[in-house]
């Protein structure tokens, strides 16, 4: 079984918008998403248990992205597929979609993971988007997966509690972060992803028009950035063994208790 | 304008949270508001959103719709919104919402403005806004054609009843054979034991910080002593220490009580957008730097442990005495 894991770097520490672009700054370090860590955790797993599997990692972003790429490969994945091209910046839901299903239809996966979110932008779309562009069945929010015969079952948390939902492969999945604990790579992980493949592809080599790349080939933009709405004033205490009459007295002063 | 909205239901209701969405597109986008209802024996329930500003229904009622199932929805209002002309449609986030909306901005090639807690006219345009980077930065975001499909953040709008009734129509169901390839083996129940905690004017949370599910004892004894509810967060849930029907968050429920404490909650935006809207916000937790500290009221960096049953006996001894 061939697994691709579609993952992404995000930036290290607390983010910034750049006010000029208006898109997020990257130009600092950067890491993995750690919702991601979760569907390459899961598709190890998969891959481990069905034996004679791979898996590839599929990302889109700037070159340096090859950088928590590996950190995946680390974790164990075999080999990566980074999408990375300059006409690709400032791209939204729709054009990030098409180009990351070109790159997809590539692998000829049998089974596509996803997060559940990305750190950065908290989108939490792009793989039904994804999957329809791919023409797959997509099954979100997993909670537990398991493959057998040719078909993945799927625990699936909805508002109203767990659903059982099975589909043929191939098939899109996006799993949550209570999936499972991502491993922490091993020294030899480390050691062994620097010899491990690291492709960089164009959007040209994936026959992806201009037009339906990056901020052209978007449908969404930024008009303007503002402060959030303000609070009311907070305060914050380190316990020192009268925590517990603090919070009594605050209760107390807004008649709570 | 010609404004859809997308009408989820749950056995035989429509959602709170859709219906506030119908609300809302009354106000901004004035003129008639339609709404569209899918599933499986649904047209009583399709009446039920006039009520709510709505000037008329689709109903796509068919079999094939009965799961809560993304992709058949997809192909049903792809075709809906070709025929009608649509060129707005709005979504109360939820997690099958969301999965229709991102497979209908790919299958449109529409733009997709997500999590947004509001929604304006300005100068004939149409602008979002989306609380971003652990809402530190609200930014105003638009559409550069046509359909524009927008998500809401759950709870970002109340219903109100406007005591108008709705048009009904009908849709046709034409489905694509990739769409019902995913089947429903199982679908989730309601669990009906234990109390709803949407209703408690007190909700004290558990999180992974507890450290196991033994401790929810002491979250329980905080709870009861202050005359509320306990809630739990979707790690604790998913790892079986509680039960469901106490979830609060994004895929759980979404609560405003006059009191929410969070014991060693990290405050992760799941979490958030299921409580936020609480009158008075205390966490605790010994991480100093969970990102709960950032909406809480009143932040104890401390251990659960410790702090938590000492408050329990300090709130007994006030009601005692």
């Amino acid at each position: 079984m061939k697994i691709a894991v579609c993952v992404k770097q995000i930036p290290e520490g607390s983010s910034r918008i750049d006010p000029e672009s208006k898109r997020l700054d990257r130009s600092g370090e950067g890491a993995l998403n750690p919702f991601d860590a979760n569907a390459v955790e899961e598709a190890l797993r998969l891959r481990d248990a069905a034996g004679e599997s791979e898996v590839v990692l599929v990302s889109m972003g700037p070159a340096r992205a090859q950088d928590a790429l590996r950190k995946a490969l680390a974790m164990g994945a075999d080999s990566a597929v980074l999408v990375s091209d300059e006409a690709a910046a400032g791209a939204d839901l729709v054009a990030t979609s098409y180009a990351l299903s070109k790159a997809l239809e590539r692998e000829g996966a049998d089974l596509i993971l996803f997060g559940q979110q990305a750190g950065d932008s908290d989108g939490a779309v792009l793989w039904a988007a994804v999957a329809d562009r791919l023409r797959l069945p997509v099954v979100s929010q997993a909670a537990g997966v398991t493959h057998e015969n040719g078909k993945v079952t799927v625990k699936r948390q909805t508002e109203f509690g767990y659903d059982v939902i099975e589909a043929p492969l191939p098939a899109v999945v996006a799993v949550s972060d209570a999936i499972n604990e991502p491993r922490y790579p091993s020294l030899k992980g480390i050691m062994g992803a620097k010899s491990k493949p690291q492709a960089t592809v164009s959007l040209g080599d994936l026959g992806v028009e201009p037009e339906r790349a990056g901020e052209q080939g978007s449908r969404t933009e930024v008009y303007a950035l503002g402060d959030p709405p303000a609070r009311g004033e907070s305060k914050k205490i380190e316990d020192d063994g009268s925590a517990a009459q603090v919070i009594l007295d605050f209760l107390a002063e807004k008649r709570l208790v | 304008m010609s404004t859809l909205v997308f009408l989820e239901h749950h056995g035989d209701e429509l959602l709170k949270g859709s219906l506030g969405v119908v609300t809302k597109a009354a106000t901004v986008a004035g003129g008639d508001i339609a709404g569209v209802v899918l599933g499986s024996d649904v047209r009583a329930l399709a009446e039920g959103a006039g009520n709510f500003g709505a000037a008329k229904v689709y109903v796509a009622d068919d079999p094939q719709l009965e799961a809560p199932l993304s992709q058949p929805r997809v192909d049903v209002l792809a075709q809906l919104i070709g025929d009608q002309g649509i060129d707005t449609v709005l979504f109360a986030n939820s997690v099958l919402a969301a999965d229709v909306a991102a497979g209908l901005a790919a299958r449109l090639d529409a733009g997709l403005n997500w999590d947004l807690v509001d929604l304006t006219q300005e100068n004939g345009k149409l602008v979002g806004k989306r609380p971003a980077l652990q809402d530190s930065v609200y930014v105003d975001v638009g559409w550069t054609s046509e359909p524009r499909l927008a998500l809401f953040r759950s709870g970002s709008f109340d219903p109100s009843e406007t005591g108008g009734s709705a048009q009904i129509e009908d849709v046709e169901v034409v489905l694509e054979e990739f769409s019902t390839a995913a089947r429903m083996v199982d679908q989730a129940h309601e669990e009906s034991e234990g109390p709803s905690i949407e209703d408690a004017p007190v909700i004290v949370a558990g999180g992974r910080g507890l450290g196991g599910p033994e401790n929810f004892t002491l979250v329980e004894q905080l709870a009861k002593a202050l005359g509320g509810a306990v809630g739990a967060t979707r790690a604790v849930v998913d790892a079986g220490w509680y039960p469901y029907a106490t979830q609060v968050g994004q895929t759980g429920k979404t609560v405003s009580p006059k009191l929410y404490i969070a014991c060693g909650i990290s405050g992760a935006i799941q979490h958030k957008v299921g409580m936020q809207s609480s009158g008075v916000i205390v966490a605790i937790n010994k991480d100093a730097n969970a990102p709960i500290f950032e909406f809480a009221d009143l932040g104890v960096v401390g251990d659960v442990h410790e702090v938590v049953p000492r408050l329990t006996e300090l709130v007994k001894q006030r009601k005692g005495g």
